[in-house]
């Protein structure tokens, strides 16, 4: 590793994990961002050393501040989050250099997108904190968070639970999207960061670090504009390798003017062009936020598939019928029940179960059947991946039995909270099972977002799973991760 | 490769500083990087393309082939489904006939007259932000309006050359298909991982088209090619 990539792993430790963190320009002023960073900072847990920079020295959020950075100790703090004024910031970079920091968020607007004086004062910036040996993160970005250190260094909220998702993103917004995805589902966040402008470090940079973070499994991108095609291939290739990057990309690249000879040019839009070279890349590109974070989620919660084989259980029928749909329409298969698994299974199930796949359970279920039944298809070695859908049902009319005017009388109480149990202990089993045998096991109910209370829903982000809103998600989940595991396979990575 | 004039065979709508080699010239450039060309021959007069058709059997086609000369079909130029030495020789004379001075020098391309259901399209386009890309596709008349295609970054391996193949939506006509067996997808991935290497290998080269490659007996075969390339720089 040369010495300048050192140096920008160091900058990027100092980024996520500091040991002290600097607000410089800490307003009194509840509508200002270097009020709500330092807000978010404080209220969010965060350990390291906290200081602040305020004008006139006032208090803010019961911290004492100091007019300048030149007025804090030496080595104390490895970050600063810079809220000041665009023209006072070559000086604050400067200060925060020789107090030691290495890394600087600039939340300050008024740069590159703010025309050309404002591109001059970026560029300026940039050749400014090379020579100070700084990094520096945006102008005229959202923030940064990273769960492992409890710090959330952002103008706006959520902060997300901790997990194994890093996200990087061209644009803060989708930062907040994919953290508030995170904080319904429970499945949780690493490290996160809106590039801004991107004046010295973008996307690629991000995941290029997440690469190598112990902490991070997957990263998650959004990208819009792509200054160098050929580099951003090398670098998210480079990345690719060795976790899986969900992309998703918004707007058209700017289209050239073709060679109007070329036949094979007219058909080489941008748009298919950016979809090869993600296929090429291993990049697993997303048509939308939502599938993004779906798709995340999957690979930080779920082991990949090793073949198409899946096998659907579900408790009634329609679920099923719509699941297998599904799965027609994308390269996964649908198991044909081999003759072992059939009567392993009629020895557990009455009569009436459906003996083909999916395997409907037809309401013949006693108190053990579930967990026996997902056991014993899960270990067949026949069986790649698991959809198990109407989990919920039972403890979904425990919830309006506790509502309704009888409760907890005639039993109710103790109906309901079996139920409740056995949701919880069924959607936990399922992913036992995922983790113990490398098998996916998805879970997909409507519960996920209509009732998102349900005892299987919060059995399965307590198992640290995404439970899927609907049984079409979690099939396209699982066939984007075939289609993954597929690429690596063909590749032996 | 022939030496130029400075523009002979810019394209009318073509970025300035290009042009595109003869047919004959773009399928010898792409043929020597292992794209399969036809057995076919170049020749200066009706004779002798009755005496190249009589060597390489009948049906035979004939194109007025030439530097200038990008849409043979739209001109007229092509000549198909030839039977005997008369209607070579007859063809043969109508074509050269039809060339026009801004065609440069001319000849007579006679090619054996390949049939297949299935036609694709292959080559390489320039794009603006990620550079050379080889370019898989469904071809034929429904080529745009289908716009089944799969695309990669120059050069490719074999593994990204199987994809594409895979990508393409339209499977059922890579299969067995109306009496002729599957597509070979071996040799197709040979005509992709040939036109990375000839990619590579010309940097002047802009642009390349092989259209139709056509399916014969499931083996691809590229009937038609054109090749645009970079002016040469010119010495002051």
């Amino acid at each position: 590793m040369s010495a300048s990539a050192d140096l920008r792993t160091e900058q990027f430790k100092a980024l996520f994990d500091p040991a002290g963190v600097v607000i410089a320009g800490a307003s009194t002023h509840p509508g200002k961002f270097g009020f709500v960073a330092l807000h978010n900072i404080l209220a969010n847990g965060y350990q390291g050393r906290i200081f602040a920079t305020n004008r006139e020295a006032s208090p803010v959020l019961g911290i004492d501040t100091v007019p300048a950075i030149d007025d804090l100790p030496d080595g104390q703090a490895d970050l600063v989050f810079v809220c000041t004024p665009a023209a006072t910031n070559p000086d604050v970079l400067r200060a925060a250099a020789a107090k030691g920091i290495k890394a600087a968020f600039l939340a300050s607007a008024g740069y590159g997108e703010a025309g050309e004086d404002g591109l001059r004062a970026q560029i300026e910036l940039v050749a400014l904190a090379e020579d100070l040996g700084m990094l520096i993160v945006g102008p005229n970005g959202q923030g940064v968070v990273s769960t492992p250190s409890s710090l959330c260094a952002q103008i706006v909220a959520p902060y997300p639970p901790s997990g194994r998702i890093g996200v990087a993103s061209q644009s803060g917004n989708f930062v907040s999207s994919f953290m508030n995805y995170a904080c319904a589902s429970g499945v949780g966040i690493s490290r996160a960061v809106s590039a801004g402008n991107a004046a010295m470090v973008g996307v690629t940079d991000f995941l290029g670090f997440y690469a190598d973070d112990p902490r991070t499994e997957v990263a998650l991108a959004y990208v819009e504009g792509i200054s160098d095609g050929r580099r951003f291939f090398r670098e998210v290739s480079a990345v690719a390798e060795r976790m899986p990057v969900v992309l998703v990309k918004g707007g058209a690249t700017s289209g050239g003017q073709r060679a109007a000879a070329s036949h094979t040019g007219s058909l080489a839009t941008d748009d298919r062009v950016f979809d090869g070279m993600c296929r090429q890349a291993g990049v697993v590109r997303a048509r939308s936020i939502e599938e993004a974070f779906d798709l995340a989620a999957s690979f930080a919660t779920q082991p990949v598939p090793k073949g198409n084989k899946v096998a659907v259980v579900t408790t009634a029928g329609g679920w099923g019928v719509v699941t297998a749909d599904a799965i027609a329409g994308t390269d996964l298969e649908l198991l044909a029940l081999p003759d072992d698994l059939v009567t392993a299974l009629d020895a557990e199930l009455p009569p009436r179960w459906s003996r083909n796949n999916p395997i409907d359970l037809a309401g013949g279920e006693t108190k053990d059947t579930i967990p026996t039944i997902l056991e014993i298809v899960a270990r067949h070695p026949d069986v790649d991946a698991i959809v198990l859908l109407g989990m919920g049902i039972q403890s979904n009319q425990g919830r309006m039995e506790e509502e309704g005017p009888f409760f907890p009388e005639f039993g109710l109480e103790r109906i309901a909270a079996f139920h409740d149990r056995q949701d919880e202990r069924y959607t936990t089993v399922a992913s036992q099972l995922a983790d113990e045998l490398g098998k996916p096991v998805l879970v997909a109910t409507e519960l996920a977002v209509t009732f998102p209370g349900n005892a299987a829903v919060r059995g399965t982000a307590a198992a640290g799973k995404l439970c899927y809103p609907s049984s079409n998600r979690a099939v396209n989940a699982l066939a984007r991760m075939w289609e993954h595991a597929r690429w690596q396979q063909r590749r032996g990575v | 490769m022939s030496t130029h004039d400075p523009d002979p065979g810019s394209q009318p709508g073509a970025p300035s500083g290009t042009h595109t080699l003869s047919e004959a010239e773009s399928k010898a450039l792409l043929a020597a990087h292992g794209v399969p060309m036809p057995a076919e021959q170049v020749v200066a007069d009706p004779d002798s393309a009755a005496t190249a058709a009589g060597a390489m059997g009948f049906p035979v086609v004939a194109k007025l082939c030439g530097d200038g000369i990008a849409h043979k079909t739209e001109r007229g130029l092509v000549r198909l489904g030839l039977n005997d030495a008369d209607a070579v020789r007859a063809a043969a004379t109508d074509l050269l006939a039809a060339a026009t001075p801004d065609d440069g020098e001319v000849g007579v391309l006679v090619a054996p007259m390949l049939r297949g259901n299935r036609e694709l399209i292959a080559g390489l386009a320039d794009d603006p932000q990620f550079g050379m890309t080889v370019v898989l596709g469904i071809g034929g008349i429904f080529t745009e309006a289908l716009a089944d295609v799969a695309i990669r970054l120059v050069p490719i391996e074999r593994v990204d050359a199987e994809e594409m193949i895979d990508e393409l939506r339209t499977q059922a006509l890579l299969g067995a298909f109306r009496g002729e067996p599957p597509v070979d997808r071996e040799r197709l991935a040979d005509v992709l991982l040939g036109l990375s290497r000839a990619a590579i290998a010309t940097p002047e080269l802009v642009s390349a088209d092989v259209n139709p490659l056509i399916v014969v007996d499931g083996v691809p075969i590229a009937v038609d090619a054109l090749v645009e390339v970079r002016d040469p720089m010119v010495a002051a």
